[in-house]
């Protein structure tokens, strides 16, 4: 294999997995530290600076990162990384001082933003500083996009989006709220220098052709739309018996929210057996706590309607059968049909992107299904002027990747509005800095905490069945957040190795706990993962690769399951290992100072 | 710094035919300098011993003093260890063995330990054939009293300080072999490829087997001019043979160039195998090792691998026609004579 490039931003990134899986590539374990270290406020601001809402996300979000996170690999639970970052918006002071502090010196251009979700308003907050005029126009009657209409407040405090959302518009964006734009024709001919779309996928499935649909019409509601009434309270109550169709976290959050507003026989009805359930585990948990039963392999026949009156639904028992490429079919059973009683169902199947709005003669091109065509890089349509992000780019995801399209967008839009190529994207943010206090001494704590996942207190069901808007998780404590921190392995510390300090003594590669260090003979990939100490069997995971060494060898380290324990630094007799933090924070087009010099003490 | 090893390990680290990982074999974490060449020799015996099979309680490490000495703490932390006195570590396991011959003894030794006051004790456990391993980890200095030249420093090697050593070498192998020792190696801490097989090897063998490993002191013995460093030795250094152990009859499959591979039965049924690079002496032959010995000094090179073998030696036990069991395990039967035999006995004092 050749030497490694370590020199390329994205090797050291990748070694990071919780960052890397991060869509925003939040510099996780650098505010874990911060947390551990009491500093919330810088902990706050290094979240900020990256995912823009931290205390929205230390809540809902939907944690790539955790599957990611390189502790699921020596032992069973990730790190608690989101429910961490929430510790540090709980507990942080003064933060909006250290944001880019208005009024900013204009530049004179003028950008349009459609729709106030968190795309949206990523692109105002990266965009802002830079001098541009913005103008966001919501439909709603305030910002926030579906983290207000939809999330439901027993998850997302309204104080607590309300405080983010403000942080950002107190920057000096010009808002317009209560106003739907139905041409962007006319957004077009206002002259803006560019316009983005974050309106993102605003219409919920149907299930427009089930017998019975019209009959029943007045108990049957569209999950999105009813939560939005909901949050809006428009809504305030709902049947005894509810039925919810679905199995995805909108599922859970219609049952759940109708345990609150009087629906006492909640029951979820999904066609895929509960293990494949779309929602997250921890939310079909939280919804199995709440005494909601969720009644899986049934798909839906007919919505039954007695004088004029829905009384429940019919049902087909169906098994999952999955083929020799594991493609799963849903087969009838032979089991009679079932029918489940209830008084208003909620279906909960999915949402859609719509664009009635976009104007179809105005050169911007579509696919089959209706999608505008969207560069993956630039978010830029095939009308130069006009990008999109979030849930409009490419289909429903989530808060943290409309934000990740948020800042990349902003960056087009910055590139665009200077006339330089968009393609020519500017290189994160990076900085590699030695650890190294004494000769056995690392400005990190090295050691390796053995416990397991702390569990996040909850509220009493007695309690939060009754109030809609009482929060059902309370949150670490800072005290066991601490504990929770010190599980951390501090994988952006790099273990960096310079060969020509080698002497070859192998003192890295016998201490090594983690048999994660081999000298060899040199070979092609396959055959290098397979002469390892351990042969490195997960492809996902690089091979740092040294130059020759002087006894004709290389060094070969497998990031696999490397503790970043900083062992194989301390033991070697050159420093020709050091540990090295590795600080990346992903192209923004307004990059603040990071990480955050000012503010560490 | 830090004083504890993390416990996390690879999660697919292989398994021996007791069940047990590495980690079962290692000890804590080690004190001495970093890239000390006794850490890289306690790997050696922990892969040894993982490899082998061995069950770790029935192995003893049995040291004197220094940091050669000190490195029992840091492998088989499920074994056995005595730290015992400067220079006196055969005594105390010649009366381990007597007492108990079921058990597995690694003696650690230093060049200090073993080649200036613990000179007389090494050439007697050599002389009664005592069955152990013993191993020098030869850093030509006194490494834990701030790297003095020890006596097997060789003639002419400088000194981090910059003297030169005036004294010849005391050459352990040779002296070794001259003795009587019936299984005599020299191996490098840097080349576990050949470390380990010989380790496990003289594990196998019944009587005394020596290990003269070359182990680099970093810290006070690794300044050029000095014979016993990482480069000199890496530059000097003669493998003269690779050795494959094969714990249970085999049947060999690998094939080696005919007239240069040899096998030699040890006393349990197990093999060396030894392929030879080079063929110029017979290590079943005392004479023609001893004149390799010397031929390498001449031509200033570190011959390594298995010098000399001899497997039909008796050892101690055989020769002091010791009771079978080891003390701990007899019970009343056979540790009470009888009111009748004791008679007999006592008679036979009058
Ligand atoms: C029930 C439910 C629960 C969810 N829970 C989570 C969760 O816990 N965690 C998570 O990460 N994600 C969750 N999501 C997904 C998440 O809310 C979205 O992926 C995210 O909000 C998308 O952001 P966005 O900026 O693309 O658009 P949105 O948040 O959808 O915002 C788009 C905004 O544009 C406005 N708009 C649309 N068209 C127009 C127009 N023509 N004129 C003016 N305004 C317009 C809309 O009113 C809306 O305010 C959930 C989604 C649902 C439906
Ligand atoms: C009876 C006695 N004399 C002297 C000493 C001082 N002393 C401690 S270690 C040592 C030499 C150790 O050298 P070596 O055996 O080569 O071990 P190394 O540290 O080099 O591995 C000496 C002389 C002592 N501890 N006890
Ligand atoms: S151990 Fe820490 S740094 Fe490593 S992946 Fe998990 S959270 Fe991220
Ligand atoms: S930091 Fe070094 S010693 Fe620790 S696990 Fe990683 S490679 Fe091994
Ligand atoms: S002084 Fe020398 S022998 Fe002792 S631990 Fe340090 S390097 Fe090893
Ligand atoms: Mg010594």
């Amino acid at each position: 294999m050749k030497p490694t490039n370590t020199q390329d931003p994205e090797y050291y990134h990748k070694v990071v997995d919780c960052q890397y899986a991060c869509p925003a590539h939040t510099p996780v374990p650098e505010y874990i530290r911060l947390i551990a270290a009491e500093k919330f406020t810088e902990a706050y601001m290094v979240n900020w600076e990256s995912n823009v809402f931290p205390g929205v996300l230390g809540r809902t979000c939907d944690r790539p990162c955790e599957p990611a996170c390189r502790r699921v690999r020596v032992e069973e639970e990730p790190v608690a990384i989101c429910r961490l970052k929430r510790v540090a918006a709980d507990n942080k002071g003064d933060v909006k001082k250290h944001m880019p502090q208005g009024p900013f010196e204009p530049n004179g251009k003028r950008v349009a933003l459609i729709g106030g979700g968190p795309a949206s308003l990523t692109v105002a907050r990266d965009l802002a500083p830079l001098g541009y005029e913005i103008h966001l126009f919501d439909e709603q009657v305030a910002g926030g996009g579906m983290m207000r209409s939809q999330i439901p407040s027993f998850r997302l405090p309204e104080e607590v989006l309300n405080e983010e959302v403000n942080f950002i518009l107190d920057m000096g964006i010009h808002t317009q709220f209560l106003t739907y734009v139905s041409s962007l024709k006319d957004v077009m001919e206002k002259g803006y220098d560019a316009v983005f779309v974050g309106t993102g996928a605003p219409k919920g499935r149907d299930l427009p052709k089930l017998p019975g649909r019209k009959e029943g019409d007045k108990h049957i509601h569209i999950g999105i739309e009813w939560l939005a009434n909901v949050a809006f309270e428009h809504t305030k109550a709902i049947s005894k018996k509810v039925i919810v169709l679905g199995g995805g976290n909108t599922a859970m959050d219609c049952c759940r929210t109708s345990r609150r507003l009087g629906g006492n026989q909640v029951k979820v009805v999904v066609r895929s057996p509960f293990e494949e359930m779309k929602a997250s585990p921890w939310e079909k948990e939280d919804a199995l706590h709440e005494d909601i039963e969720i009644i899986d392999n049934h798909v839906p026949l007919s919505f039954e309607v007695e004088n004029g009156k829905l009384i429940g639904m019919k049902f087909q028992k169906v098994k999952a059968v999955y083929d020799e490429n594991g493609k799963r079919q849903l087969l009838p059973t032979p089991e009679p049909d079932v029918f489940i009683e209830s008084d208003e169902v909620l279906i909960a199947i999915g949402q859609e992107n719509s664009f009635p709005w976009i104007e179809r003669d105005l050169g911007m091109e579509f696919d089959q299904w209706g999608m505008p065509l969207v560069d993956e890089l630039t978010f830029q349509s095939t009308l130069p002027k006009v990008f999109f992000g979030g849930d409009a780019a490419f289909g429903p995801k989530n808060v943290i990747t409309a934000v990740a399209h948020g800042h990349q967008a902003a960056v087009s839009i910055h590139l665009f509005c200077e006339g330089q190529d968009l393609r020519n994207r500017p290189s994160p943010y990076t900085n590699l800095v030695s650890q190294k206090m004494g000769i056995h001494e690392w400005s990190y704590d090295s050691s390796v905490a053995i416990d397991q996942r702390y569990i996040v207190p909850q509220a009493s069901k007695k309690l939060t069945l009754k109030d809609r808007k009482k929060e059902v998780e309370l949150g670490f404590d800072v005290a066991t957040a601490y504990k929770e921190t010190q599980r951390c392995l501090n994988c952006d510390v790099q273990t960096v190795f310079t060969e020509d300090r080698c002497i070859e003594c192998d003192a890295c590669m016998d201490v090594c706990p983690t048999s994660c260090i081999t000298f060899t003979v040199n070979a092609e990939e396959p055959d290098l993962r397979q002469k390892l100490l351990v042969p490195a069997e997960n492809p996902e995971q690089d091979l740092l690769v040294s130059k020759e060494l002087k006894t004709g060898r290389v060094m070969v380290k497998d990031e696999d399951v490397c503790l970043h324990c900083g062992l194989c630094a301390e033991r070697c007799p050159t420093s020709a290992w050091d540990m090295q933090k590795y600080f990346y924070s992903v192209t923004k087009a307004h990059q603040m100072q990071a990480p955050l010099p000012q503010i560490q003490k | 710094m830090s004083y504890l090893k993390p416990l996390f390990r690879h999660p697919k680290l292989p398994k021996n035919k007791l069940g047990y990982t590495l980690k079962e074999y290692e000890g804590s974490l080690s004190t001495l300098c970093a890239g000390c060449g006794h850490d890289s020799i306690s790997a050696a015996i922990v892969q040894a011993c993982f490899e082998m099979s061995v069950e770790p309680h029935k192995v003893a490490k049995i040291s004197g003093i220094g940091c050669s000495s000190k490195t029992p703490t840091y492998f088989l932390g499920n074994s056995h260890g005595f730290n015992s006195v400067h220079g006196r570590m055969p005594s105390v396991a010649t009366g381990a063995s007597m007492a108990n011959k079921d058990m597995v003894y690694f003696g650690v030794s230093g060049d200090g330990d073993s080649a200036s006051i613990g000179m007389g004790q090494f050439v007697h456990v050599i002389r009664r054939n005592l069955n152990m391993v013993y191993i020098v980890m030869n850093n030509g200095c006194y490494g834990l009293t701030k790297g003095q030249d020890s006596a097997t420093a060789d003639q002419g090697s400088k000194s981090k300080a910059g003297s030169i050593n005036p004294f010849q070498a005391i050459d352990l192998a040779s002296l070794a072999i001259e003795l009587g020792a019936s299984f005599v190696a020299q191996s490098f801490s840097g080349d576990k490829q050949q470390l380990v097989p010989l380790i496990k090897a003289a594990m196998h063998h019944k009587g005394f087997a020596f290990l003269n490993v070359v182990s680099p002191c970093v810290t006070f013995n690794n300044n050029p001019g000095s014979t016993k460093s990482y480069d000199y030795v890496r530059e000097h250094i003669e493998a003269t043979s690779t050795l494959d152990f094969v714990p249970e009859m085999p049947e060999i499959k690998a094939s080696y160039e005919e007239g240069k591979s040899t096998r030699i039965a040890l006393h349990d049924g197990s093999l060396i195998q030894l392929n030879k690079l080079e063929t110029d002496w017979d290590v079943e032959d005392r004479i023609s090792a001893v004149n390799a010995l010397q031929q390498a000094r001449v031509k200033n090179e570190i011959l390594t691998g298995l010098i000399y073998v001899n497997t039909e030696w008796k050892d101690l036990h055989e020769t002091l026609n010791t009771y079978h069991k080891p003390l701990n395990r007899l019970d009343e039967s056979e540790l009470c004579p009888g009111e009748q035999n004791l008679q007999a006995i006592n008679e036979g004092y009058r």
